[in-house]
């Protein structure tokens, strides 16, 4: 999987940009596939102590110690149900790696410019401080994710 | 061939391959001064080098253009590819001298005093040599052709060549960095592999796999564990060449010195290691070269004739630590300064602004140097500014302490982080953490409930634990709770306790289990977790599980331990000292019915509960059988009630004696910012303070230890109160008497630091602390009180200050050589309320009625 989603170009045609999507409960959301490392499946999180609710742990990715973030609780939503296993997205930030948990990663897309808008102003605080901005899809709606926003978090806790 | 001759070959061979192309550099860029330095210090460091070894063509020639390129830096010359081509004809003639000294093992003969002329010349300034002078220099070479190979040079060492040219190529290959760093991370991806293997075997009933995987597993291991070698070094292989080094150059510069190295086997990452390697050398040379005197002038200074340089190296709270010290004259702030001034590096208001400690700091500004002649060993300024740019490459701290007279120390701070350390692996909560091995002490194994004996129980006073652990209450911390795990211990009565030594105190960890040792290499946690003290940084297992790794310092914080005088006395290895200011833990205890009192719980050994049928009469005294002794006892309320079925007693210890002091009910373990409100006018209490919002009684430990054996301490006296307070420093190597002084002092009005030797002192006055006056034991072991007196007054912040001496001998004989090593007064151990008289006559204080 973490080939698949690596060897597509960054960005295609002209106005297209690379997304990898994903589902955080039930919610299509995108980032730019620049700030993708790699795309984890269920691995074993090691519990931070006393850390940041947000911090699910961390884990070992090929020798490097990952910083898993529950994106759930990032975006105020409910915990994930019992007994599913999350997949990871790991993206870099100021050096070091995280691991953003998510439910779902589904795809590369390539989204066009204009099916971009901003976010509404009505926008639940939570989700208007992470993202960028909708894209507009035939099915359904793509939150697209600010991945420094996202894990901005040393200042907190 | 020598292993010194031999690195200094491998290392001059890399330095000249740099030199040309860098020289070819400057010749394109003239202003280009960071080349410029780069080569300046390459040829400096040759040239150093081959003094040491003993290579006197190679050092003159190499001399003499090191005086060219100083020239240039200076900037009394200017770039020119006459210059240059000077330059490069002077590496040509090292680079054939160094091919020969590769070939043979020693210089070959030759005369380079052409060569030599022509490079002072243009260093001169006699620019219109340099067109002649490399024809010049080129017939002298007929015999040594420029380039380096060995052949034509006279028949006799020609047989030499096959047989010793190999042994240039060391049994060693160099490896970059790089290359471990990729492996490191191969082989980590394998142990992961292997696991997953290893996982998948086991759910599989079939065996055809299991031997082989097993194999595959072991060598795994093995190769993790070899790779890991491969970075970690002991710090001792960077100081392989320091004692020929000082050997040679006390000879050279007729200094006696002695060169001392500790903690050797201090393990570094092999890159660190290489990056210090330079900058440690350059460090011990200037040491003996600038930083010690001749004999000479350290008889006349009043030392001894030999001077000292002392490396140290230990791990210390995430670091390792590289001491070097001398002690020598010290820095010449005076000289520094007006260097600083002359080179422009700052003006004159901002140097009167600065301390004398940040004006010695210029030192490590490049072009400063202070030695007053440019000798062959050092002092042209190259030196203490590289050094600071490779340690701070590698991402630590230098800094300098400056003793005028008695020396300087500098320390180098390198992050653990490129190290290894042995850590032990714990659970608590179902979690795993790592404990650095250095941190822990001992491991107990305790029960939490107890079962009818009283070792290793996990007792609780009002909830807080503790444990009884020879003759000592230690506290306790639950794992569990501090990192608000929320799970509670599988197995309510095994549990393990961790004794870690935090600072100058110990605390036990209380954890569910204890698994092995490993070694692990420490990782700094991510930025946004930075906040959570408890952890030190985390690290990969052998099994490839993430595992945080606990710090000691940070759960003593977290638990108020580092402030407190807790268990362990008062000791003071770094600046931690116990003030009477300072949080001291107590504690409490009813007496005479429903009287609160209190008792600093570092004085207190052990907590009893004694049946009543234990404890027998003496001499109508109560006593009882302790650990096959007899204990006296001594009843707080001053009548022994025969009929309380389980009598409490406090139990205070000092190396083999024991009394008990009978309360009626310990209540509890409290942190109190000590402070003595009422002096006591009854006999064994020491005063009054307020704990926990309620006046509490403080004991005079001192009155009741008398009150068992007359001879126990010889006397103790309740005291008054002082106008205000004045610092006194109490240097005594015995724990027990200064845990008893700084109440006793402090409830006499006085603030309190305790000392455990003088040596300690000595540093709290290096540390720049100052106080009112100085009670020193005499009888102390290493520095004894004289000694430590004599140092006092030998100059510093210190040399006026009261000194009162403590002992128990009293002749005037003593009394005498007390008085003439520099103490004001003397008083006997027996009489301590002679102690508080002393002090306000020596503090000329009135003394309250």
């Amino acid at each position: 999987m973490t080939v698949d989603v690596l060897e597509r170009p960054e960005a295609a045609t002209d106005g297209e940009l690379m997304f990898v999507t994903l589902t955080v409960a039930g919610q299509p959301c995108g980032i730019p596939v620049a700030s993708v490392r790699d795309i984890l499946g269920g691995q074993t999180i090691t519990r931070i102590p006393l850390a940041p609710p947000e911090i699910a742990g961390s884990l070992n990715l090929r020798g490097r110690i990952v910083t898993a973030v529950d994106l759930r609780r990032r975006l105020n939503l409910p915990a994930a149900p019992e007994g599913q296993t999350p997949m990871s997205v790991v993206a870099e930030h100021g050096g070091e790696l995280y691991a953003l948990l998510v439910d779902q990663v589904s795809e590369v897309m390539g989204l066009k410019a204009r099916d971009f808008e901003d976010n509404p102003p009505t926008l639940d605080q939570a989700w208007a401080a992470f993202s960028t901005g909708i894209y507009r899809l035939d099915d359904r709606l793509l939150v697209v994710l600010d991945v420094s926003k996202l894990l901005a978090l040393s200042g907190e806790g | 061939m020598d292993d010194l001759l031999a690195d200094f070959l491998t290392e001059t061979n890399e330095s000249l391959a740099e030199l040309d192309v860098a020289l070819v550099t400057l010749e394109r860029t003239p202003n280009d001064e960071a080349t410029l330095g780069f080569i300046f210090r390459l040829v400096h460091t040759i040239k150093g080098t081959c003094g040491f070894l003993g290579l006197p063509r190679l050092e003159r020639v190499a001399h003499a253009g090191e005086n060219i390129l100083g020239k240039i830096r200076d900037k009394a010359l200017t770039v020119s590819p006459d210059i240059i081509s000077q330059v490069l004809a002077a590496l040509d003639r090292i680079k054939m001298i160094v091919a020969h000294l590769a070939a043979t093992g020693s210089e070959p003969a030759g005369d380079d005093s052409v060569l030599i002329a022509t490079l002072n010349a243009t260093a001169a300034g006699q620019t219109a040599a340099p067109a002649a002078s490399p024809e010049a220099a080129a017939p002298e070479e007929i015999e040594e052709p420029e380039t380096p190979v060995p052949e034509p040079v006279a028949a006799a060492p020609e047989p030499a060549i096959p047989q010793t040219a190999p042994a240039a190529a060391a049994q060693t290959i160099r490896v970059t960095v790089d290359v471990l760093e990729d492996l490191m991370t191969l082989v980590s991806e394998l142990v992961l592999t292997r696991n997953q293997l290893l996982q998948l075997a086991r759910t599989q009933e079939n065996g055809h796999f299991s031997v082989p995987l097993q194999r595959l597993s072991h060598i795994t291991s093995d190769l993790q564990e070899g790779v890991m070698k491969t970075r970690m070094q002991p710090i001792g292989n960077a100081w392989n060449k320091l004692p020929r080094l000082v050997r040679d150059l006390s000879r050279e510069m007729n200094k006696k010195i002695e060169l001392t190295m500790l903690g050797a086997e201090t393990e570094l990452d092999r890159q660190v290691l290489e990056l210090i390697k330079d900058p440690l050398t350059h460090m011990v040379r200037n040491s003996g070269d600038h930083g010690l005197e001749t004999p000479a002038e350290r008889k006349a200074a009043g030392k001894a004739e030999t001077g000292r340089i002392t490396l140290n190296a230990f791990h210390e709270g995430g670091h390792i630590i590289i001491e070097i010290s001398d002690d020598g004259r010290g820095l010449a702030v005076d000289r520094i300064k007006a260097k600083a001034l002359s080179n422009g590096l700052a003006t004159e208001a901002e140097l009167a602004g600065m301390s004398d400690d940040q004006i010695a700091r210029f030192i490590f500004r490049a072009g400063l140097s202070t030695a007053a002649k440019v000798t062959a060993v050092s002092g042209r300024g190259v030196g203490m500014d590289v050094v600071k740019t490779n340690i701070e490459k590698i991402g630590g701290t230098i800094d300098l302490k400056n003793r005028p007279g008695h020396g300087t120390t500098f320390t180098i701070k390198i992050p653990l982080t490129l190290a290894i350390v042995s850590a032990l692996i714990v659970e608590a909560g179902r979690e795993r953490f790592a404990i650095p091995q250095l941190s822990v002490v001992e491991l107990v194994r305790a029960r939490r409930e107890a079962d009818g004996s009283s070792e290793s129980v996990i007792e609780r006073i009002n909830g807080t634990p503790v444990l009884r652990l020879r003759n000592r209450l230690l506290p306790l911390v639950g794992l569990s709770d501090l990192l608000a795990l929320g799970v509670p211990p599988a197995d309510d009565d095994g549990a393990y306790i961790v004794v870690a030594q935090v600072g100058a105190s110990m605390l036990g960890i209380i954890v569910d289990r204890v698994f092995d040792t490993e070694e692990i290499v420490v990782k700094p946690v991510a930025p946004i977790l930075r906040h959570v003290t408890m952890f030190s940084g985390n690290t990969i297992l052998g099994d490839g599980s993430v595992i945080m790794i606990l710090d000691s310092n940070g759960i003593a914080r977290a638990t108020g331990i580092g402030a407190a005088g807790d268990t362990k006395p008062v000791v003071l290895p770094s600046t931690e000292t116990a003030t009477s200011r300072a949080m001291t833990t107590m504690l409490l205890f009813l007496a005479n019915g429903d009287q609160k009192m209190a008792v600093p719980l570092g004085l207190v050994a052990r907590l009893e509960d004694i049946p009543r049928e234990k404890i027998e009469l003496s001499c109508g005294e109560p006593v009882t059988q302790y650990r096959g002794r007899l204990m006296p006892l001594v009843p707080i309320s001053g009548m022994h009630d025969p009929d309380k079925a389980l009598q409490s007693v406090l139990v205070f210890a000092d190396r083999d004696r024991a009394m008990g002091l009978m309360v009626d009910q310990i209540i509890d373990v409290v942190d109190e910012r000590l402070q003595i409100e009422l002096g006591g006018a009854r006999p064994g209490m020491l005063g009054t303070a307020v704990i926990r919002g309620n006046a509490t009684d403080v004991i005079d430990t001192g009155y009741w230890l008398t009150r068992a054996a007359q001879d126990w301490f010889d006397g103790a006296a309740p005291a008054g109160q002082e106008l205000r307070q004045r610092q006194v420093l109490v240097v005594d190597d015995n724990a027990f008497f200064r845990q008893l002084l700084v109440p006793t002092l402090g409830a006499a009005g006085y603030e309190v630091t305790a000392a455990g030797s003088g040596a300690d002192a000595l540093r709290l006055r290096d540390a720049g602390m100052t106080f009112d006056a100085i009670v020193s034991d005499i009888d102390m072991p290493d520095m004894d009180g004289l000694t430590f007196a004599r140092n006092v007054r030998a100059g510093g912040a210190w040399a006026g200050i009261p000194m009162i001496a403590l002992t128990a001998r009293a002749e005037s004989r003593d009394m005498d050589a007390g008085r003439a090593a520099g103490f004001n007064d003397y008083v006997t151990k027996s009489r301590r309320e002679d102690l508080v008289t002393a002090l306000r006559a020596c503090l000329a204080e009135p003394a309250l009625v």
